[in-house]
């Protein structure tokens, strides 16, 4: 077998030599050529060993003649930049988690529509040709008389000039959407942050300090005999609407779950050896918290996070429907729908609550497919 | 106990930080001060707020009573307007608790059996656009075009039965979502596991072990959340309630928030939070007799 390939081997080398050019070599020829060059080199290994060594005690260099002796070596410096790296690998988390979040597809066509629709609820404003969104479009009939006066437009049906038609007292639909979104989208992640921050600092404080922990969880107990929705609605009953109340409501019981999360995450890991190993090191606890125990935690905030904004646009949907929204002066995605549900019983006027309600729907749907997905990418177990 | 005691304190004291003028129910302008002030020295709101308060748990634990309603049906005893709602809000509740248990559970198990085929993608669509959207948006198009299709009515009627089931339909949407994706995680969690591998290994089909081992055991989180789901039946869903214009308990406290009826909130918000604490009470309860592995007592932690 070995011979015949050989020959062809020799065959191939002696065409090249005639052309100049290396030819095409399969995989099965360089395989034998590895292998070829593995057995010349048991050879060479099998006359090593057969050499006689002059004295058992003397160690050889690889080419078997120069003798290993001290004054071959120097002494290394300690450098504890040197140490650390040699525990390094080329592993990234954040690298690894972008390159699995960006393998799906439809994340990634999600995100991108996310960030367009983001800018584009800042951008839409400065645009020409935008309407104020609180500003009453009116128009000049002339009554069967012959006078001509001003009327209020409205629920003038989706046209040229109004894309989204107007609603019942004459403002124009497509900018009213717009700046909800935008009073929307702020309620969302000024909720978000603030939950995640206060959620995360106090349940790391609740799961690491052992005596504390009564403490905590009596002030947890009482709040979560309340229901959320009623205690959101019995305080922006109590503090009137508006959006700072509206912000304060959600946050007061959103930081809840979040923190009794990090507070159960916390408890399983801080006990671990290496916890255990860092705090014999003598390791502050803050920092093994933040460098041991936080980046475990990492997806699970994102998701969060990401969950926050379609549950604080929701309940703020809820709030409005039941009569504790923002003013109206205040446009946000709220309002907008129940605008439109009072007039959901007219076929022709449903444009009003229909493009407010496809709006909520993409924002919330996306939020929480992508945080899902962000979720799934940031968890090392799906790093391969 | 003491959680229930400081909840509902609480709760009654953050309602004495109401403005007085939302005491008149949209008359103030109309009445004169003295008439004001003897409204709300009739009250009790210029008292200490700790005479308040003692005469408060004073009337609720010997006389079982929280007060009169103001706006909505002026001197009538706040319990005696609720209590015949809650019954309504109970039926439905409970009919639509059964659909989830029913509908949620056996849907997680079913995804979990054919995990990553049609069905349990098509679940975990139907899962994710319930969680997504918020309610409003699903239960308003449910209202506006299912009913059409189906060609039920759109609003609750007492003597239409077929008026009731768009509104336990979309009471149980929900229920389900969370019910089945709680289910599936559950079983492909547990499908894992060394338990469930001898039991595969000694011979037993799968559908004996999903029935004998893993049932029992997802049984266990279940019973903690039944009593609350249950005793939450009564104050009914606040969205559909009002919505399909049901005279439930739910609807009840909509209305009164609207037409700001102090004394209607305070009691209903009271009741809601009693009934949450109850609740998680039975529940505890019903998971330490359904579990031999758990016990309230407090064992010694690692540090």
């Amino acid at each position: 077998m070995i011979h015949k390939d050989k020959n062809a081997r020799e065959k191939i080398r002696r065409e090249e030599e005639e052309h100049g050019v290396p030819m095409f070599r399969g995989f099965k020829d360089h395989k034998i050529e590895k292998l070829g060059k593995g057995f010349e080199e048991t050879d060479q290994l099998e006359e090593l060993k057969r050499q006689p060594s002059p004295d058992d005690d003397t160690v050889f260099c690889d080419d078997g003649t120069t003798p290993i002796t001290e004054d071959l070596f120097t002494e290394a410096e300690y450098n504890a930049e040197e140490a650390e790296r040699s525990g390094y690998s080329n592993y990234s988390y954040w690298g690894s988690t972008l390159r699995v979040f960006l393998k799906k597809k439809i994340s990634v066509i999600l995100l991108v529509f996310l960030v367009v629709l983001l800018l584009f609820t800042f951008v839409q404003p400065l645009l020409p040709n935008q309407k104020d969104p609180l500003k009453i479009h009116t128009t000049v009939v002339t009554d069967s008389q012959g006078f001509s006066k001003e009327e209020n437009l409205r629920n003038v049906q989706p046209n040229k000039e109004f894309w989204f038609g107007t609603n019942s007292i004459g403002q124009d639909l497509w900018s009213r959407i717009w700046r909800g979104t935008r009073t929307s989208l702020f309620i969302g992640l000024c909720v978000a942050i603030t939950n995640n921050i206060i959620g995360i600092v106090l349940g790391s404080i609740w799961g690491y300090a052992r005596k504390m922990d009564w403490l905590f969880t009596e002030i947890y107990n009482l709040f979560d005999n309340i229901p959320y929705t009623i205690l959101r609605m019995l305080l922006l009953y109590i503090m009137r609407p508006s959006l700072k109340t509206m912000i304060f409501v959600m946050c007061l019981t959103g930081w809840i779950g979040m923190s009794k999360y990090i507070r159960n995450q916390i408890l399983i890991y801080r006990d671990r050896e290496y916890n255990l190993a860092s705090r014999c090191l003598g390791t502050p606890s803050l920092r093994i918290i933040l460098k041991n125990i936080l980046p475990q935690l990492v997806s699970v905030i994102m998701l969060q996070t990401a969950l926050a904004i379609p549950d604080a646009i929701g309940s703020e949907v809820f709030l409005t429907y039941i009569g504790l929204g923002l003013p109206i002066s205040l446009p946000s995605l709220g309002n907008l729908i129940n605008e439109g549900r009072k007039v959901m019983l007219v076929p022709s006027q449903r444009y009003q609550l229909i493009f407010p309600v496809i709006v909520v729907a993409a924002i919330t749907i996306s939020f929480y497919a992508l945080g899902n997905a962000f979720a799934d990418a940031s968890d090392p177990r799906n790093h391969r | 106990m003491i959680t229930m005691f400081l909840v509902l304190s609480i709760v009654f004291m953050l309602m004495r930080l109401l403005p007085t003028d939302t005491y008149f129910g949209g008359r103030s302008d109309t009445m004169s001060d003295t008439i004001k002030e003897n409204i709300l020295k009739q009250l009790g709101l210029f008292d200490p707020w700790y005479v308040q308060l003692g005469n408060f748990w004073k009337n609720l634990l010997f006389h079982g009573d929280l007060g009169e309603s103001i706006v909505i049906q002026q001197g009538v005893k706040c319990v005696d307007l609720i209590i015949p709602k809650a019954k309504w809000s109970f039926q439905f509740g409970a009919i639509a608790m059964v659909f989830q248990m029913l509908i949620g559970y056996s849907m997680g198990v079913l995804m979990a059996r054919w995990k990553g085929k049609f069905f349990d993608s098509a679940g975990n669509l139907y899962i994710l656009l319930i969680n997504a959207l918020p309610q409003a948006v699903y239960f308003l198009f449910i209202q506006l075009y299912l009913s059409k299709v189906l060609g039920l009515p759109m609003f609750f009627e007492r003597y239409n039965l077929a008026s009731r089931i768009l509104p336990i339909l979309c009471l149980s949407l929900g229920g389900i979502a969370s019910n089945a994706m709680w289910m599936r995680r559950y079983m492909v969690d547990q499908m894992n596991l060394d338990y469930i591998r001898l039991a595969r290994a000694k011979g037993m089909t799968s559908s004996q072990v999903a029935f004998r081992h893993v049932m029992r055991n997802a049984f266990i989180p279940m019973a903690q959340s039944l009593p609350t789901t249950l005793l939450f039946t009564i104050s009914g869903s606040l969205y559909v309630e009002s919505l399909f214009s049901i005279p439930g308990m739910g609807g009840l406290l909509i209305t009164s928030i609207q037409r700001q009826d102090n004394t209607m909130v305070q009691a209903m918000v009271l009741l809601y939070s009693a009934i949450s604490v109850i609740g998680l009470l039975l529940g505890d309860i019903m998971m330490m007799v359904c579990d031999p592995r758990i016990s309230l007592v407090k064992k010694g932690g690692s540090r």
